[in-house]
């Protein structure tokens, strides 16, 4: 860091360095997504020789083969329903368990906060065995339901910090002036409270959205028919199945990752503010 | 925070202030339908999904059941004993703490370099910084499988750059010497973007006149960045150790695509050696034994380390 101290020399070396450093690593990151979206437009064999380069020739089938086939959507819808179930049930049931810990002064309101927040501390892998039993033993097994549910359960306490983090902000004159005209809290939380948090509706829905649809574990315990496998899971049977087709599996890569990147440059914001302001909460 | 800047300024200035004394103690006898309608379903699906499992991995540590009618063979604590003798559960601890070392020493200080580097205003600054994030944002899944590609004995970037230096094909990932550190290069990779956002912050959060001051009094970068940014950044660096190791006991779907803990357990995690010698296994109270054995880790660890270092907030 110190080695180059601009100010004493004549020519201003530090822009060289810092643009170095940035290109490289941005070079480290990309190289490898690029080589993936790229190696779906080449044959096995160039693969073999040449995984770096631009394809020789541009070769559709891989991508055209994914995109006709309906497993490829299959998954996508799949991962789409389970994530909409988990920030619809999340945003509800988070923002209103949040508004009574911002807004309502009560008796173990500490403890029970503290409560949810425990849930923040362990990975939700550690329950897993007992949580399979409980979801069969439900009959939620291999049900987009049972893989939802605990979804939601392990994203609380999270989602409950980062909303009432917000409603704190929502001056108590307010709330008290309307409880005062006789405005009932649950009317005040909905006419006042929710319009006023669109961006922390954002954020946490964006941020759960996307946990749910690149959740792994989970969907592995709890479902078993392929139909009803989101992505993650149908990606790692298509590889079982096409060992070393690279060119296909990296076509489905792409096509899976894709959507992943068109939503995080299109609401950067959020997914930035989202996954770090949370942290930082905690 | 930015989140602020949302309220309406209006309702900022506290128009209605002068009333708000008796209003809410008037209406205490009213808050029960606000707490009986808007807690009980987060409690509800907390307890249930969450709290109890962990509750039950308890109970069924202490037994041998494959999970099909009562858990009745009582084994005491034969499950934790089977456990600690197991070479492949050792393997995984280590592997943690070596996660864990990597990440205190490479992923933070380098998150952290080129945080300081982006925190300035330099032109390309909010591209670079998207351009790091990128990889925390994509699934486990997908990344693992991508480097599973680049680390190809036959067709992977690394092969292809073994070849053009005159080497022989290395296959890292079947390597039982090798597999973890190439698993760990990807978990920097992953996740230095991560850290580096909230080192951002944190600096942006640093005033300038401390570094204008220093700069008057003739200070050189270095010792700006020991004596001013080091101690103020101090609770983000707090932070972003405390979820690198969380996070480390967490690693689970970053492996699976890439070896699946092999070759020979040499990369088993915690979480990869409850679903090989657990979960795929059906082996409910050994499984209950290693989560219950995770779960003590990360809460004395959590409670330790707030302890310590996070006792403001």
């Amino acid at each position: 860091m110190s080695s180059v101290n601009t100010s004493r020399r004549p020519f201003n070396l530090r822009p060289i360095y810092v643009y170095g450093v940035l290109i490289l690593m941005a070079g480290i990151v990309l190289i490898p997504l690029v080589a993936t979206a790229l190696g779906g437009f080449k044959s096995v064999g160039e693969l073999r020789t040449d995984p770096f380069g631009l394809p020789r020739h541009w070769n559709f089938d891989a991508y055209g083969q994914i995109l006709a086939s309906g497993r490829y959507w299959q998954m996508q819808l799949n991962s789409l329903i389970i994530a909409c179930m988990t920030v619809v049930l999340t945003l509800a049931v988070a923002s209103m368990a949040a508004f009574v810990f911002a807004q309502v002064k009560f008796f173990g309101s500490e403890f029970l906060l503290s409560y949810f927040l425990l849930g923040l501390m362990f990975p939700a892998a550690t329950a897993i065995l007992p949580l399979f039993i409980k979801i069969r033993d439900l009959g939620l097994l291999d049900t987009y339901w049972g893989v939802a549910l605990p979804q939601v359960a392990f994203g609380l306490g999270m989602s409950i910090l980062l909303f009432r983090n917000f409603f704190k902000q929502i001056p108590e004159e307010l709330l008290d002036a309307a409880l005062m005209d006789g405005c009932s809290y649950i009317r005040f939380f909905w006419s006042i409270t929710l319009p006023l948090s669109r961006p922390i509706l954002a954020t946490v829905g964006i941020v759960t959205f996307v946990t749910s649809w690149n959740n792994y574990l989970l969907p592995l315990i709890l479902l078993n028919s392929e139909s009803k496998y989101p992505w993650p899971l149908g990606i790692m049977l298509y590889q079982g199945e096409y060992t070393s087709a690279w060119n296909m599996i990296l076509a489905f890569v792409t096509l899976t990752i894709l959507p992943t990147i068109i939503v995080f440059f299109a609401a950067q914001k959020h997914i930035v503010a989202g996954l770090t302001s949370g942290a930082v909460k905690g | 925070m930015a989140f602020s800047d949302a309220v309406p300024k209006t309702i900022k200035q506290g128009t209605l202030g002068g009333r708000s004394l008796s209003a809410r103690q008037g209406r205490i006898g009213s808050n029960w339908t606000v707490l009986v309608l808007f807690l009980p379903p987060a409690l509800l699906l907390f307890t249930l999904f969450v709290v109890i499992p962990i509750l039950q991995a308890g109970w069924y540590s202490f037994f041998d059941w494959n999970g099909y009618g009562r858990p009745d063979h009582f084994v005491g604590m034969r499950n934790y004993l089977l456990l600690l003798k197991q070479h492949a559960f050792r393997t995984a601890l280590t592997n943690n703490v070596l996660i864990i070392v990597v990440s205190l020493v490479v992923q933070l200080p380098l998150a952290l370099w080129l945080a300081t580097l982006l925190a300035q205003r330099i032109r390309g600054a909010v591209a670079f910084r998207m351009i790091f994030f990128l990889p925390y944002v994509l699934a486990e899944i997908a990344a693992g499988m991508i480097w599973r590609f680049v680390y190809d004995g036959d067709y992977g970037l690394v092969a292809s750059l073994a070849h053009g230096l005159g080497f022989q094909s290395v296959y890292l990932l079947a390597d039982r010497n090798l597999a973890m550190y190439a698993i760990i290069v990807v978990i920097v990779w992953k996740y230095f973007g991560f850290h580096m956002m909230l080192y951002i912050a944190g600096l942006q959060s640093i005033d300038r006149s401390y570094y204008e001051a220093a700069e008057i009094d003739g200070a050189t970068r270095g010792q700006m960045f020991r004596r001013i940014t080091l101690p103020l950044l101090k609770p983000t660096i707090v932070l972003t150790v405390f979820f690198s190791v969380i996070g480390s006991m967490q690693l689970f779907d970053l492996i699976m695509p890439m070896t699946r803990g092999g070759p020979s357990d040499s990369t088993q995690t915690m979480v990869t050696y409850l679903y090989s010698y657990g979960i795929t296994r059906m082996r409910i109270g050994f499984g209950s034994a290693v989560g219950v054995t995770l779960f003590l880790i990360c809460v004395i660890f959590a409670f330790g380390y707030k302890k310590a270092f996070m006792r403001n907030e």
